[in-house]
């Protein structure tokens, strides 16, 4: 078993002798299996919500008369399309406040030296420490005190403020490897601060901005905390919380529903992370990884 | 001392006005003046984040009259930040009357928004940041030293106190919430190492088998295996929770190979295992993501070398492998480890805590410290021990952090430490 799992990292020859092609057989076991492990509960639940049944009891994987009925009825029979158009609109509104605030930040902090800088960063840093749900009860007060409880905008404020120090200090440390000599040209021809920064430094810094605007795009979409805390009536609900309440509710009456609730959601971002793969795998590591 | 400096100091803005920069010198006497004016509010605030409210809740003529404790706390919290904002402001503007020089005078408005342009561009972001984050944190350590919770100390109905450490003694010393946090902290520890040992190595070695070179499709293989990180964690969670319910398709397939029904969920050991599987499952393609460059950029000769030597597959492993990745990824754990420590969306949507234990107050077998907190707040409103678990965790999870970010490129860039 040793020697024959030596060849996985590395192969000295390309010969095909037994032993190689018993190590291919092992690789490809575990490829598959792994597969199977991966792939099982997502068309599990694809399966499941083309079940004409409504419960989890008589539902099953490969349904004999597949139906789209419950899709039809996300739209006719639940707030469904609310609840998407609201993620949108929080995400979006989000998305874009996130990505202005933050990248300006951190550019700031990357770029000019200016009085209380130091102050600025050990701030940022420390903040950055303190998970922001643990807040739960003051935000509460603090967006009832600003009439701000139940609406999207109070979320959005939120959000977006709660992202600045973890992000600021990624951004900002990607932007650092950006020669400054590109900026100092540009200001030694005549270009304003504002100017050198959506000219010379977006353009360089797209890959991080592309990573900042994905996670703060996807973020809403899945935390049903604040959420759940901010908004209250029917018509402000998201999708993380209905979801949420079509499953831990007690009669589990609504699990083909829920399915096809689910996978309406999961298509648009796994498409949108398809496409930009190695902007999120460049974006974590820039925050991360030693080098 | 110069004269505008001096003047500076006597009230906020007049050493300006002398320099001839009459904008800023208008805007730094405004300031000052609407500061002046609102002294009685200041008092008021800082009066009601002492007492925290005197007035207890009754009628008069029919009309509810009464100090609302939690408000006055926050107003006087606001109060407190927007002081020491004037306070910078007023060294700012004495320093800014001292610094200045004649040139100065001849640029245009626009070259001063320049000259202004990290002020103004970091405005924005730091007054968001000073009281949508640091304001909540402070407020939340604050509540900790008050007896602010249900049922006999929620406002308006009744006034909160500050009670010094008493939270703190109660929380160590009785027993119904020793044995809870004794417990729960423990399964907290327990259950971070674990999520993050098991992660770290599935991605691992996702990461090798799909780098190995014998196979083909690499490609088509980590698409596969990273799509659980593309898809949102909280769907995955839910759809994992059903499957693992009682009458969910891993019991169906269970007895259809003619074993017996699990209670998956129900049972505190199978629960907390099922946990772990389900975060493997979400957890180690991130961590195959990040590996897989690292893996192809450790250099060949290393492994060729070694084979010449003989060494073994788990010879290399362990000695090239493993320590090369282990050293590019030691933030990435102590961060793991931090994550998994507060990873209350797994533990709230897969089990919601449970099943029940009766020995814990407010908690149940699979609750870890942040679950247990969020039932304290949302479900049980005992806001005052909530707090003071939040403190607990800070004071476990801050040094973790903090080593990490000593460590990222941001921070080595920037010598904070001069």
């Amino acid at each position: 078993m040793m020697s024959l799992e030596k060849n996985l990292v590395i192969s000295s020859s390309r010969k095909l002798n037994p032993k190689k092609i018993m190590v291919r057989i092992i690789l490809y076991t575990f490829l598959i299996i792994n597969s199977i492990i991966v792939l099982f509960p997502i068309v599990w639940i694809i399966g499941s919500s083309l079940n004409p049944g409504d419960s989890l009891y008589s539902s099953s994987m490969f349904p004999k008369n597949p139906t789209f009925v419950h899709y039809v009825e996300l739209f006719t029979k639940t707030d469904y399309p609310i609840w998407y158009m609201n993620t949108l609109k929080i995400a979006f509104a989000n998305m874009i406040l996130s990505v202005i605030l933050t990248s300006f930040t951190a550019y700031v902090l990357s770029r000019f030296k200016f009085k209380g800088k130091k102050i600025t960063l050990l701030t940022i840093l420390i903040l950055q420490v303190f998970p922001s749900f643990l807040t739960l009860t003051a935000v509460y007060v603090l967006l009832m005190q600003l009439n701000l409880l139940n609406t999207h905008l109070g979320l959005v404020l939120f959000y977006s403020a709660a992202q600045i120090p973890g992000n600021t200090w990624v951004v900002k440390g990607y932007l650092d490897q950006i020669p400054r000599s590109l900026d100092e040209a540009a200001k030694v021809d005549g270009a304003s601060n504002f100017t050198t920064f959506t000219k010379i430094i977006l353009p360089l810094a797209k890959p991080i901005i592309v990573f900042l605007a994905l996670t703060s795009f996807t973020g809403p979409w899945m935390d049903f905390i604040f959420q759940r805390l901010v908004l209250r009536s029917a018509d402000k609900k998201t999708l993380a919380v209905g979801l949420l309440e079509m499953v831990t509710g007690q009669s589990n009456t609504k699990f083909t529903t829920f399915a096809a609730g689910a996978i309406l959601v999961a298509i648009p971002i796994v498409i949108i992370f398809a496409f930009i793969q190695k902007y999120i795998i460049e974006g974590l590591s820039a925050g991360a990884v030693k080098s | 001392m110069k004269k505008s400096q001096f003047l500076s100091c006597i009230f906020m803005g007049l050493g300006q006005i002398y320099n001839k920069q009459y904008l800023k010198g208008i805007m730094f006497m405004l300031v000052e003046l609407i500061t002046l004016i609102n002294i009685p509010n200041f008092a008021k605030a800082f009066w009601g984040l002492y007492t925290l409210g005197e007035v207890k809740f009754h009628y008069v003529n029919g009309r509810a009259v009464f100090d609302h404790s939690i408000f006055l706390m926050l107003k006087g919290l606001i109060a407190v930040l927007l002081l020491i904002l004037v306070i910078i402001l007023y060294i700012f503007n004495i320093k800014d009357a001292k610094d200045y020089t004649k040139k100065n005078t001849k640029t245009s408005f626009k070259d001063a928004l320049d000259n202004m342009f990290p002020y103004i561009v970091l405005t924005p972001g730091l007054l968001s940041i000073m009281f949508l984050v640091l304001l909540p944190i402070i407020f939340t350590v604050l509540v900790a030293f008050t007896n602010y919770s249900a049922p006999y100390h929620l406002p308006p109905r009744n006034l909160v106190d500050w009670v010094g450490l008493q939270n703190f003694k109660d929380l160590f010393k009785m027993d119904i919430w020793s044995n809870t946090l004794k417990g729960t902290l423990k399964w907290t520890i327990m259950w971070a190492f674990l999520a993050t040992f098991t992660s770290y190595f599935g991605g691992l070695f996702l990461a090798m088998l799909v780098n190995s070179q014998e196979i083909k499709l690499k490609k088509l293989w980590r698409s596969i295996f990273i799509l659980p990180y593309a898809i949102p964690g909280l769907i995955s969670m839910l759809v994992m929770r059903l499957m693992f319910s009682g009458p969910g398709i891993i019991n169906d397939i269970l007895e259809k190979i003619g074993l017996q029904r699990v209670d998956w969920l129900t049972e505190p050991l199978n629960a907390k295992i099922v946990l772990i599987l389900i975060n493997l499952w979400l957890g180690a393609p991130y961590f195959m993501a990040l590996m897989t460059s690292i893996l192809t950029n450790i250099p060949k000769d290393l492994y060729e070398s070694a084979d010449i030597d003989g060494a073994s597959f788990l010879h290399k492993f362990f000695h090239i492998t493993l320590p090369l990745v282990f050293y590019s990824t030691t933030p990435l754990i102590i961060m793991s480890f931090a994550y998994n420590f507060n990873n209350f969306m797994l533990i709230y949507a897969v089990t919601d805590g449970g099943p029940v234990n009766p020995d814990y107050r407010y908690a149940g077998h699979t609750d870890l410290l942040i679950s247990w907190i969020y039932k304290m707040t949302v479900e049980q409103q005992q806001y005052h021990m909530a707090s003071v678990v939040t403190i607990l965790i800070f004071i476990i999870i801050a040094p973790a952090i903090a080593f990490f970010f000593t460590r990222t490129r941001s921070f080595k860039e920037e010598d904070l430490i001069q």
